[in-house]
């Protein structure tokens, strides 16, 4: 597999020794724009910052001539909007009571994505990579060979994927350590602290997905991390007040997630709100569906909340995370390699331009955040961000 | 865009003679209007209203076909510029291109595959719709003939006025193939081309300005068809050159703009970044998509892709409730129960049929919705489960009474059981994957 991807241009020499190489630190490259955070408050000595890698840059044909070009006759229809999305920052560096290294920027828009032409939409959309505390299970084969042994520590895994582009790390508690015990606060909050240290990367942590373990693990986390302007999730209409409260307390920020419904969406936003988290410290996650499995829903509330905002509907003017990684590698078309009809070609290439098409296209109708999965789709989907902010 | 009724009276001589049956022009203005009535029911109309008010009736996108041998690919008629507002209509025509400088073996091995290329996504069979031809120094009559020897499909012809002579001397009687690609030096005999051979053309601009001047040029030198094609390479290039081509046509009633637009995905050289381009140009308002490279494990997401944002969304994709065989099953086969989501339905059924298990599928009617979406919305409960199980006549299917709920569902093994009390409720995996191993081990 992994000479699969060399094949397909997806990763340089040094990744791929990172991957085959283990869980031994320094084969893995160091972040391209990723300093190396500072000491945390309370703890033992930071990592040592490896010697930055350029990102690498694809030829680039030449670029295209202006299509809107100075002193255009054609009188073109514009589309001027009155409301604004919020501006959020995501992580915190020393300076304001944090250790990150690299304070990441979302929203601001008061135009529909990339409409240069329509208005202001000065951050582009930023890539989270998703990691565990631990091995997760149950997941595609191919995401197993692509991250290789850094899966067996978060800190390691969080360093890969700061190499692959992430501008994120979107981290995933788990219920359960490998034995089946179940998780503790003590071990969360070790596993945070590794990959905080590890990267300077903004961090979003969320739960195993079950209230009650959700509010026993983030309440420690968000109390011993307090001023990183973390993002905490997940937020749902039948479980926000804890997390929502000690955000709150401790300065970080909160994911609020709905089944893709602008109304559910706006009455989650009112209910944080109304607990007094200002808006501009919740992320919404309108929920979305894999290419196949729903897309097309998650695509049109996309828009559709984002026409809201724009149109000056204050509820909706959040900026916006989804999980097309998650939802492309629960597809069986990502998961199988065998025994799938032959017209569904090479597995691996499938699997990453199932996760590519999902990402992008929900990219541009109206995500923020981005939270991916596989090393290679990181890196086509920074191409296609690249390319949509040229202008 | 549509006038308004008091749009159209203004366009009307206001005198109410009633000679068109109706006792005002402002009520024959609103009929008109409403689409109830003909223009040509007013005799008095000026020849400058009427064709002001044949205008406005046209619709905003220009609809257009292309046409060979059975095969048909439509474009245009669009009327939203996003699905949420009503729905697009037109499915995308996907063209895989070969080029004159290729060996005819090489075109036709590369046609074969991509002509047969069919991929089943929710029972239908998706395919692509044709073959791009593209002059490169070669000898471009015979690429047209060694592509038609194997594929039939409908065709985009690229190249010179004289070389789109030969190629067209070569399709058969009727056939619509677009052609192009007109630009600011050839435009005059290419339409003069495309009025005699009665096929679209596409016309090619690096600026809006000048695609705008091109599409006017060509429609006054008589060519009704036209297809606009942005010369634009990069993901923001195109996206903002679609965009503002949809909307001037849609939002401005801007006629040099109302036409479907055709997009060349595959002039970045990148396969990578193809299948994005391409992504985006469904999605983003193309009408005929040119793609350089084929392979499965790329058409297959970008048809998909295409079935999803052209999916109308007030309907979802829905199966007929009932009871289904899956593998000839009998009397000692399990009842599967699922909902009647076209996308639900299929992921459980391919998965049986694939692993040759038997067993009978009773897809209860949940209106249209996925298992889980139908369950929170109170569409898929015991008791509606049962009242399928009755109405289809599922008892009289078995002799062995087995149900086989969705493990998402566990919770309603319960309340089931009290339902269908003479029948033993199963509860099964999550996942559709996982059911045929549940069908061996556990199931027997
Ligand atoms: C797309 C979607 C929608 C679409 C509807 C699409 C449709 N036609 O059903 C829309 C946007 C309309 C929608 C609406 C709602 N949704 Co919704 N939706 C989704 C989403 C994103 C995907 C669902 C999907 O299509 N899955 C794919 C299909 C194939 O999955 P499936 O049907 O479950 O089938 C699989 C398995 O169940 C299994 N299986 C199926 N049948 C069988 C049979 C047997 C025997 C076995 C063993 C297995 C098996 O195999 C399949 C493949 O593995 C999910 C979240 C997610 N990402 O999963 C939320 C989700 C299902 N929705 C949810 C909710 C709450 C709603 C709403 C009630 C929200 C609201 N209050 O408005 C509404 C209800 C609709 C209404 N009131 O009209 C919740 C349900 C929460 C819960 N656990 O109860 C979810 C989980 C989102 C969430 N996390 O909150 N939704
Ligand atoms: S026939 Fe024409 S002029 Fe006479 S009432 Fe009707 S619309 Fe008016």
């Amino acid at each position: 597999m992994v000479a699969a991807l060399a094949e397909l241009g997806g990763l340089d020499e040094a990744t791929i020794q990172a991957l085959q190489g283990g869980v031994g630190l320094p084969a893995i490259p160091a972040a391209p724009a990723a300093p190396m955070a500072p000491p945390l408050p309370p703890e033992p000595a930071p990592v040592a910052a490896a010697a930055a890698v350029e990102p690498e840059k694809m030829v680039e044909p030449a670029p295209d001539a202006e299509w809107l070009p100075a002193g255009v006759q054609t009188e073109i229809a514009v589309e001027k909007w009155s409301g604004k999305v919020k501006e959020i920052a995501l992580g915190a560096a020393a300076a304001e009571g944090g250790s990150r290294g690299a304070v990441v920027k979302i929203g601001g828009q008061t135009a529909m994505p990339f409409m240069f032409m329509d208005g202001e939409l000065p951050n582009a959309p930023v890539i989270a990579v998703e990691i565990a505390d631990r091995r997760p299970d149950g997941w595609s084969e191919l995401l197993y060979q692509a991250w290789g042994d850094v899966l067996d520590d978060p800190a390691a895994w969080a360093k890969a994927a700061a190499a692959a582009g992430a501008n994120v790390l979107y981290m995933r508690l788990s219920l359960t350590d490998a034995e089946g015990q179940p998780n503790t606060p003590a071990k969360a909050v070790a596993a945070v602290r590794a990959v905080l240290q590890a990267t300077g990367l903004p961090l979003i942590v969320v739960g195993p997905g079950q209230a009650e373990a959700d509010n026993d693990l983030l309440v420690p986390i968000s109390e011993a991390f307090k001023g990183e302007r973390l993002a905490l999730g997940i937020c749902e209409d039948k479980n926000y007040r804890t997390i929502v409260a000690t955000a709150m307390a401790n300065g970080h920020l909160v994911i609020a997630r709905t089944a893709m419904d602008v109304n559910l969406a706006k009455q989650l936003n009112i209910l944080i709100s109304d607990m007094g988290l200002p808006l501009d410290r919740i992320l919404m996650d309108p929920t979305t569906g894999a290419l196949g499995y729903g897309f097309e829903y998650g695509y049109s509330v996309m828009e559709r909340l984002r026409q809201a905002a724009l149109q000056g509907d204050a509820m909706t003017q959040l900026p916006m995370i989804v999980n097309p990684g998650e939802e492309a590698w629960k597809t069986k078309e990502a998961k199988v390699g065998e025994g799938v009809p032959a017209a569904w070609g090479d597995w691996s290439e499938r699997s990453i331009t199932w996760e590519t098409l999902t990402s992008t296209m929900l990219i541009e109708s109206g995500a923020d955040i981005v939270v991916l999965r596989h090393p290679e789709t990181v890196k086509r989907t920074r191409v296609a961000i690249d390319d949509l902010m040229n202008q | 865009m549509a006038l308004s009724g008091i749009q159209i009276y203004k366009l009307l001589p206001q005198t109410n003679c009633k000679d068109c049956g109706y006792p005002t022009c402002l009520a024959f203005a609103m009929k008109l209007a409403a689409k109830q009535a003909e223009l040509a029911l007013c005799p008095h109309v000026s020849e400058e209203s009427a064709s002001k008010l044949s205008a406005a009736a046209q619709p905003p996108v220009r609809p257009m076909a292309l046409r060979s041998n059975g095969f048909e690919v439509k474009a245009g008629a669009e009327t939203v510029l996003f699905r949420h507002e009503k729905t697009f209509v037109n499915r995308p025509g996907l063209f895989v291109r070969v080029r004159d400088s290729d060996s005819a073996d090489a075109i036709q091995a590369k046609v074969r595959a991509a002509d047969a290329y069919t991929v089943d996504y929710v029972g239908m069979d998706l395919t692509l719709d044709g073959i791009a031809v593209q002059a490169d120094g070669g000898d471009f009559a015979a690429a047209v003939q060694a592509v038609r020897a194997v594929s039939q499909r409908p065709l985009l012809l690229f190249a010179g006025a004289e070389a789109l002579k030969a190629g067209l001397s070569l399709l058969a009687a009727g056939e619509i193939p677009l052609l192009g690609v007109a630009d600011a030096e050839n435009w005059q005999e290419m339409a003069a081309l495309a009025k005699q051979a009665g096929a679209p053309l596409a016309v090619a601009g690096a600026s809006v300005d000048a695609l705008v001047d091109l599409a006017q040029k060509v429609k006054e030198a008589g060519v009704a068809d036209i297809v606009l094609a942005p010369a634009q390479r990069s993901l923001l290039g195109v996206l903002k050159a679609n965009t503002i081509i949809r909307r001037m046509a849609l939002k401005k009633n801007f006629r040099p703009l109302g036409y479907p637009i055709l997009s060349f995905p595959g002039d970045w050289g990148d396969p990578a970044r193809e299948a994005v381009l391409a992504g985006q140009a469904i999605a983003k308002y193309s009408g005929f998509i040119v793609l350089d490279h084929f392979a499965p494990e790329v058409a297959y997401p970008l048809l998909v892709l295409r079935e999803n944002i052209y999916t109308d969304p007030q309907k979802p994709i829905q199966v007929t409730p009932g009871i289904y065989e899956i593998n000839n099953p009998g009397p000692d086969d399990p009842v599967l129960v699922t909902t009647n989501f076209s996308i639900t339905y299929f992921s459980v059924a391919n998965e049986v049929e694939g692993s040759g298990n038997k067993a009978w599928m009773l897809v209860a009617d949940a209106e249209g919705m996925s298992v889980l979406t139908a369950w929170a919305a109170g569409k898929f409960d015991a008791e509606r489960i049962a009242k399928d199980v009755k109405r289809f006549g599922v008892a009289d299917k078995v002799g062995r009474k087995r149900i086989v709920l969705p493990g998402h569902v566990a919770v309603l093994s319960g309340e089931l059981e009290e339902e269908l009390p003479d029948w033993e409720v199963r509860v099964g995996p999550r996942e559709a994957v996982d059911l045929p191993k549940f069908m061996k081990q556990v199931l027997v």
